[in-house]
Formats: structure tokens, sequence, C-alpha cells
């Protein structure tokens, strides 16, 4: 193979790995900044891809497609927390665990009701539909740059709104102490409301923003939700950065992983896991247990 | 903390909730066999389909295309009355000996329809398959050894196997002139049935495998493997993919410009009820198999026109294989005029039947396994049409069948 | 006396359990086998999440490492030997929790439930794509497994009431099996590590170390229910070690009743009469069932094991002392903070 084909399967690689990253961000956010085992974030990525079909269906561009499903995927976040997981945070992780395990159940039932058991596709918007040569017969399309492009927007936009506002930092204590958050004044309930608000909307932006690429079906949520996991827990929960380097090494173990080592290229990433827990079990950059 | 005493639950509540509890219980376990009053009673048909998951849309075509064509027939077996039992199996062979069970051993079924999974196929056959288990239909699940190793007087199939799949794609590649061919499939038991079936007549035909490139199941994210498809440069590839990973496949290969240098080919399913999804990119993508929307027989017009009006729906293979199940235990019912007992002889029936289905002429082999003309589709303006019939009565090996 | 008085219910509940066959067709016999078999998994898994404090979201690969080994060990057999076959699949259960073990029991928390996941995961994904071991068509098994003395075979696995026996037995020597280690000062161990690794630590207790022994000790008994399941239907398949199968485990374990041992039993009913029954009444019974789920969550979180305390209590009443020696004995209990 010439170098031209590693050098395409490292653009791959980081490409996935971006995607990864905004698939996961939601994820990063509720389980990794907050603590939050929100198993039901597969579903919520499914819901923003059927609202993403639907809406854009109806209107006839993604754009406003998105723009009207953000808000819904807000309010559908909000409705949740305020009426199931606000009741668990003083609990055993394990509640949480099953309960967003019920919510995947619950959703999955809605969605054949509302929407059916088809596959469907989003079209690419028109002006992304275009695509760049890279090699003499493989050409890459524009709008997987735009969803890199976007990832890369929504990490920074994390990282600065976690690591560098007030906002961000109440929601680093709050997530560490609650009841002392609370003693100082600050509206703990509010905050989490909003907080996984912010992480529901973005799995569904996720969801949004991949449909066109993805295709939308039932069950789509699952392929996606172990794999999220996975990111956030090599990044290290806790960081935003932990979680971008971990997508980004997921995407690249994954692609290679795939034309080095087909047998076992689905243990791959398990195995790479499991050695860097083995190592350091609070992730590479997660905070020390 | 005050000394005062917990209210919630009172003893009434407790003794209500028990003695309902208990009540359940105890209803359950004497469910009363369903008895007709009058001449004879009900024949049970039990379903065993995916009603939710990925799967979903194929049990439910396939039950209500079955239904369809008994309701054509009056509703009645053999001139008896039909209940309809339904078991959503979720496509997961973990929960298929429970309800297999259930089918077989709680509610009796006499007919056995189902399913879509292969490997709640195997676990549904090897129940079901004895004098002593109910007339099966398998009406979808591919898996070779469903009539192979598994097969059994009382075991049908209307759908196909995975050989027929994959048989098919070496012959027609060779004819459309491409000699050095990549294999791209999902590596799960059904996907491998396929490839191993292409691989057999490809290269028996005189054919070059450049290389045989198996992708992990359920995984979708397919640009490793264009890219290293870009790098061989096969003249065409042939694929086995299904629903989303269908969809996305297709559309990932065609973002990839490698739709001018790399002819695409695939077993049905690549193209079946994904054309919507895949839009433009699917554009004369070539599939192999034994049924296509556009058939132009007189049956399949009928067909989809009464599907369409029963359903609001348009038909697809997995419609027609439920189709033909329903006609089959007609056959059989017929021919025994409603006596289930009669097993032998329904069985005989059912094994020389000869069905103008909308997919053809279909007949069975001598292991049950259907034998039926395979065609060669082309994707033109969003619709599967005919090019040539592929194979004309492709067979099945039945490997292990004692039959 | 007052521990019989205590244990009354749950000796009722065998006696009812023993006695089924007799009333039950052979369809709820095989039913209630493998209800029993999810007991003992469920069970199992308590030993881990209600006594030790461990949340493993990987526990169905114990579940199929001990099916596969039967099924693997025996595929081509003529005859299986229960004292052979068994102790396989304990063994293969048992190395593949304490390699597992060894891994996790150095995380805590999140970290604890994510990595035993992957290893489930890991596991999953080998029988999956192994060609070997049947892949993702499974494997069959076409017989049973038999304890020969001389040329009888004791077992009968052959009859739906004596599998039913069997597995029936094995439930109540794994209860007691755990009881008595929970009894002893392993147990005590383990449930002050639940409480607070830390002070247990400070104490000079080597905590990983008994953590890893409950670890393999509840993996081992979930090879001996994949064990049963194995022999009862006769299949294995990679989907038995999905994470959907240890999410319903630990659902099992919480729904009846955590840190009680019986709870799981009461979980491992009530989940598969729910699965089998709710569908009767709606298409769209997962609705139901995720709706049931919550509200357990939220309203029972004790499950519904904690519904029984008060029942023993008002039999406390009915049988002997007075019902208001019961309150006091109540208010007692609300008392402590």
């Amino acid at each position: 193979m010439e170098i031209s084909f590693y050098l395409v399967q490292l653009l791959n690689g980081i490409q996935y790995g971006f995607l990864l990253f905004l698939v996961a961000s939601g994820l990063t956010l509720l389980f990794g900044i907050m603590g939050i085992i929100n198993l039901a974030h597969g579903s919520f990525y499914m819901i923003g891809a059927y609202l993403a079909y639907w809406l854009s269906g109806m209107t006839g561009s993604l754009w406003l497609g998105i723009l009207l499903g953000l808000p819904l995927a807000l309010l559908l976040g909000y409705a949740v927390e305020r009426f199931a997981i606000s009741f668990l945070y003083r609990r055993d992780h394990l509640y949480q665990v099953l309960l967003t395990f019920a919510l995947i159940l619950i959703f999955n039932e809605l969605q054949r009701i509302l929407w059916g058991n088809n596959v469907h596709g989003v079209p690419i918007p028109e002006v992304l539909a275009g695509s760049i040569p890279l090699t003499e017969n493989q050409v890459y399309p524009i709008y997987r740059l735009f969803i890199s492009a976007a990832c890369i927007v929504i990490a920074a936009a994390m990282y600065w709104v976690i690591q560098k506002t007030r906002l961000g930092m109440m929601i680093r204590a709050g997530s560490s102490n609650r009841e002392m958050v609370q003693a100082l004044g600050i509206n703990v309930n509010r905050l989490f409301a909003i907080v996984f608000s912010l992480g529901v909307a973005l799995a569904a932006f996720a969801g949004m923003l991949a449909a066109p690429v993805d295709s939308v079906y039932p069950g789509m949520g699952e392929n996606i939700l172990i794999i999220s996991f996975v990111v956030v827990v090599i990044g290290g929960t806790g960081s935003i950065k932990g979680a971008f380097v971990g997508a980004m090494l997921i995407g690249l173990v994954s692609t290679f992983g795939k034309v080095m080592l087909p047998e076992m290229a689905s243990m791959s990433v398990y195995a790479m896991m499991a050695v860097i827990l083995l190592w350091r079990p609070q992730g590479l950059f997660g905070r020390a247990v | 903390m005050s000394n005062e005493e917990k209210k919630g639950i009172t003893r009434r509540d407790l003794i209500k909730g028990t003695a309902a509890t208990a009540g359940l219980a105890a209803a359950s376990l004497f469910v009363p066999p369903r008895f007709a009053i009058g001449a004879q009673a009900k024949v049970k048909v039990g379903f065993l389909l995916p009603y939710t998951g990925t799967y979903a849309k194929l049990g439910t075509f396939c039950r209500d295309a079955l239904k369809l064509r008994l309701a054509e027939a009056g509703n009645k077996l053999g001139g008896r009355e039909i209940e309809f039992i339904d078991v959503d199996s979720e496509a997961n062979p973990a929960k298929a000996p429970e309800l297999t069970n259930r089918l077989i051993k709680r509610d009796k079924v006499d007919f056995l329809i189902g399913p879509v999974h292969s490997g709640v196929g195997m676990v549904m056959v090897k129940m079901a398959r004895g004098d002593q288990g109910p007339i099966t239909v398998v009406t979808n699940a591919g898996a070779d050894q469903l009539t192979g190793s598994l097969c059994a007087p009382n075991i049908f199939r209307t759908s196909f196997s995975s050989y027929q799949m994959g048989y098919p794609g070496g012959p027609v590649m060779l004819e459309d002139g491409h000699k050095r061919v990549a294999l791209v499939y999902w590596n799960y038991g059904f996907g491998k049935e396929v490839a191993a079936g292409f691989k057999k007549s490809f290269l028996a035909g005189g054919g070059t495998l450049v290389k045989e490139i198996p992708t992990p199941f359920p995984e979708v994210d397919f640009q490793a493997y264009l890219t290293e498809l870009a790098a061989l440069k096969p003249d065409a590839i042939y694929t086995f993919y299904a629903g989303g990973g269908a969809a996305k496949f297709v559309k990932d290969f065609a973002a990839a410009g490698l739709k001018d240098s790399i002819k695409l080919y695939g077993a049905g399913f690549l193209t079946e009820g994904v054309l919507e999804a895949q839009g433009a990119a699917a554009e004369g993508v070539r599939t192999v198999l034994h049924y296509a929307d556009t058939l132009d027989i007189p049956e399949n017009h009928k067909f989809r026109a009464a599907f369409k009006k029963a359903t609001g729906q348009e038909a697809d293979v997995y419609a027609v294989q439920g189709y033909d199940a329903g006609e089959l235990i007609l056959r059989g019912m017929e021919a025994v005029k409603g006596d289930t007992g009669a097993r032998a002889e329904m069985i005989r029936a059912m094994e020389t039947a000869e069905i103008a289905s909308p997919r053809g002429k279909l007949r069975f082999s001598p292991s049950h396994n259907p034998i039926h003309d395979v065609y060669l589709r082309e994707v033109v303006k969003g619709e599967n049409r005919v090019v040539r019939v592929a194979v004309k009565d492709q067979d099945d090996p039945a490997e292990g069948c004692s039959m | 006396m007052l521990s019989l008085r205590r244990y009354l219910p749950l000796l009722l509940a065998l006696l009812a359990l023993a006695l089924f066959p007799l009333v039950g067709s052979s369809y709820y016999v095989g039913l209630l086998s493998r209800i029993l078999i999810l007991a003992i998994f469920a069970m199992s898994l308590d030993l881990l999440i209600g006594f030790t404090g461990l949340v493993s979201f990987g526990h169905a690969a114990f579940y199929g490492v001990g099916a596969y080994a039967l099924a693997i060990g025996f595929q081509n057999a003529e005859v299986i030997h229960l004292w052979q076959a068994l102790p396989l699949s304990l063994a293969a259960a048992a190395l593949a929790a304490l390699a597992i073990g060894w891994v996790s029991v150095r995380t805590t928390g999140i970290y604890f439930i994510m990595i035993t996941l992957a290893f489930a995961q890991m596991f999953f994904y080998f029988f999956f794509e192994s060609p070997r071991f049947g892949g993702d068509d499974g494997i069959f098994l076409f017989l049973k497994p038999v304890l020969m003395v001389g040329s009888e075979d004791l077992l009968g696995l052959d009859k739906d009431s004596n599998f039913y026996y069997f597995t029936l037995t094995c439930l109540v020597l794994a209860f007691l099996f755990l009881k008595m280690i929970l009894r002893a000062p392993f147990g005590r161990v383990i449930t002050a590590i639940s409480a607070n690794e830390h002070r247990v630590q400070a104490l000079g207790y080597a905590t990983n170390r008994y953590k890893l022994v409950s670890f393999v000790m509840a993996g081992t008994l979930a090879g001996l229910a994949g064990f049963l399941e194995a022999a009862h239907t006769g299949y294995i398949n990679p989907a038995y070690l999905s994470w959907h199968e240890s999410g319903v485990v630990i659902a099992i374990v919480i729904l009846g009743g955590m840190g009680t041992l019986y709870g799981p039993v009461l979980g491992a009913f009530m989940v598969v009469l729910l699965q089998n029954f709710l569908p009767e009444l709606t298409p769209h019974w997962q609705l139901l069932f995720g709706g049931i789920i919550i509200a357990v969550v939220l309203f029972l979180p004790h499950g519904v094991a904690s519904l029984f305390p008060k029942v023993a209590d008002l039999g406390r009443g009915w049988i002997g002392g007075s019902p208001s020696a019961a309150k006091k004995v109540d208010s007692h209990k609300e008392a402590q903070p």
C-alpha cells in the first residue's frame, strides 16, 4: 500500500474521532462532568435524528429542522430531569442506571408509535453537498468536513464554558458537592435541570447533524451508546479535553484496527479501554479517584 | 426524629394487593383451553416475529401479508375458523426458547410462522421439528441449517437460504464482465453464509477474488474499508448489508466517489426497503434477489394492489414471503379438509405444491426449501427494475439434511 | 421461636414451589424452571450489588461463560456426566470472574460499572465473532446432563418436573450458601465495605481481596445459572452475554429488593411474569414495562421485598403477640436516624 493510503486512513480515523466526540458530547456533559449515568443517551440521539427527519421533511430544510428541533429537545431534557432524574441525585448510581435503562424501552416504543418502522434518509443540504477529491478515485464529502468542523466548535465551546465561565464553575462544583453549592446560595435544582437539558440537547443535536450521513431507523441509538461511554471513560470523567482525546484515540485505533487486524476489530476498542483503565483507573485525564 | 408511625401502605392495601396478585397468579396457571362451542375448534396460527426493534417492519409485513392471503380465502383454513396468536420475538435469540415454548406448549399452535432473525430461527426450528411439533413455515430467516442439518418433515421455508442469496452473484458478475471482484459483507452468521455461496460460484466460474473484507457487525462506519477498496481498485464488489447498514453503505460508497470506478453489486437486501433513504446514491446499483417490486407478472400486480389496499403500504419481499406462507398452509389444509391430524397427507400436499407466487413460480426442494428464479435487478429512478433472470430455479444443496 | 416466625414466609413459599409441579402443566413447570434459573443469576448479582456495594454491569458474561462451557465442552459428547460438566462450568465462570475481577476491583463507583461493562462486551464479541464456537448462530445441545449410578440415571432431566426439582434444589443450596457466608466474618466485612470502604481499610483489612473473593463467588454462581439454562433449553447464543441481559438482571435485583437475597427471587418472578403477560394486554407493552420499572425506582426503591417486612410484622401481630407489640417494634426501628 502506498503512503497515500495510510494518509487517507489517518484522515478517516481523525474524522471518525470528531464524529465520535460529537455523538458523545452530550454524555460527556452528563456523565463526564455531572456524574449522571444516562443510558438513554442513545435514545436522545435517535430522537434528534427523527426530529431532524420529521421537521426537515415538513419545512424542506435541514437548518430549519434543526432550529425547530433543538428547543423540543431542550424541553424533553427538562421534563425528564424534573420528573425522573431529579429524584435520584442523592441515591446510588444504580438507580440512574435502571431508570435510564427503562427510558430506553419507553423511547423506543414511542418512536415506533410516532414514526413507524421504516428506514429514512435525510437529504444533505445543497450548499454542503459537494465533495473534495482525495486520490485518483476517492473523494471526500464536504458534509463530513462540516461535521468535523461542528465538532471542533462544540468541543471548544464546551471547554470554554466548563472551564472558563462562572456557569461552568458552578456545574463542576455542583457535581462534586451538591450540598455545599446549595449552602452557598446557588439554586442547584435549576442548575442541574439546565445542565441536563443541555446534555440531552447536545445528544439530539448530534443526531440531527449525523442524520444525513447515518440514516434514520429504529434502534439506531443502540449502536452509539456503548461507544459513547467508552469515549468518556477512556478520556476520563470530568474532562472535556479527555473526552476529545479519547474520541480521537478510539477513532484512530478503530480505523487502523479494521485495516490491520480485521479479525479483532470489534474487540480492539474494548481491549484498549481495559488496558487504559488498568494503568489509570480514572481514565487518561480524569480526576484521580 | 418523630415517633409517628409511617403511614404508607395500610394493611387493607396489602391484603388487596396480595389477593390481586394471588388471583392473577392462580388465573394464569389455569388458563382454560380455548374451546369453540359448536362444530370444530379453531385452527391456531402462531407468529414468532419481531414487532419491535430494527426489524419491526419486516415482522409486521410478513404477518399482514399472510393474514391478507387468508382473508382472500374467506378467513378459513380447510373450512375452519382461524385464531391468530402474535408473539414479539424482538429478534432476540436469548428470548427465543421461552417464546417458542409458549407458542408450542402453552398455546399449542397448529401452525408456527416466522421468524426474521436467523438466530431465533435456529431455536424455533430446533424446538418445533419432530412429529409432535406444529407445522412450521420459516418466512425469512435465511440460515442454511434451517433446511439443512435441522431439516424435518414439518419444517418448511418460503423465504430463501443464505446460499441462494450468495450463489447467483457469481454468474451474474461474470456475465456482466467483472473478473476482479472484492467481497464486502457484515461479519456474522448470515453474512458469512452469503459470502460462502458467492465465493463458490464466482471462483468456480473463473473469477478472481481480489480481497474478502468482512466488516464487524453491527457497525456501520465504513470509511476505512472504502479507502481500502479505492486502493485495491477491483472491477466491482459484491456485498451483503441490510436495513440501516445497507442504507449507509450505499450512501457512503457514493459519497466517496467510488461509484464510477467500481460497480456496486449486492445480495438483494442492499436495496430492499431502503431506497428512499439511499436516494440518488442507489442509482445503478445491481442486486440479486428472488423478487422485485416491479416484477411484471399478473400475480405480482394483483398482490401489490391487494396489499396496498389492506395496509396502505407498498409491499416488499418480506410481505411476499408471508403471503406465500399463507398460500402454502391453505393448500395443506385444503388437502386434508381441515383435519390437522392428517399430518402426513398435509405435508405431502405442501411439499408438492406449485405456487404461482408474486415472485414467479415457487416450488419446494426435498428439504422443503424454496426453488425459485433469482433475478438481477438494477435501481433505476428509485425502483428496482428486473434486468434479467440471474439463475432459473435456484436450489440449495441442503447440506446435512437427511430427509 | 422468633427465627421460625421470621422464616415462615420463606418456608411457605418454598413449599408452594415444591408442590407446584403437581398442579401446573408442563409448560408452566418449564416456565418456572426458567424463573428459578434467573433467580439464581439474580441472587448471585445481589451478593455484589446488595451486599458488597459493587455494581457490575457485566454479570451476564459469567452466566454466558457457564453456559458456553457446557455447550462447547460437550457439544459432540455421547453422554454428559454431571460430575464432569458442572465443575467445568463453575470453574470456567470462576476463572473468568477471577480475571475480570482482579482488574476491576481496583476501581470504584462509575469506573467499576464501566469496566465490567467493557469486559462483558469483550466476551460478547469473542463469542459472537468466533466461527468455532458457533458465532451468532449459537450452539445446540441435544442431550441433558446425567448422573449415573451404575446404569441408572439419578436425575432424569429429560422430564420437565425432574429438571424443575433439580433447579429448585440448586436455588435452595445457593441461597443457603450465600446466607452462610454472609453470616460468617467474611460477610460482615463485605457488608462493611459496602457501607464505608475507607473505614474498613483503616481497620487494616485488604478490602480489594475481599471484594475479589465476593466477585468470584458471584461469578461462579452466575455460571451455575448459565449451566442450568444451557442444560434446560439446549441452546446458547452470544445474545445471552449482551449488556441488555446484564441490564435486565440488575433490574430484577432492584425490582425485587437488593440486599435481601430473596428479593431477587421475587424480582425474577415479577419480571418474567410481566414479560409474559403484558404483551397480551397491548402491543405497546414495552411502554408499560418501562413505566413500571421507573415507578419502582422512584417510589419503591427497596423493591417488592420492602413490602414484605410489613407482612411479616402483620404476621407477628396475628400469629403471636399483640399488634401493639408489633407497632412498638416498628416505631423503635424508625426512631433510628
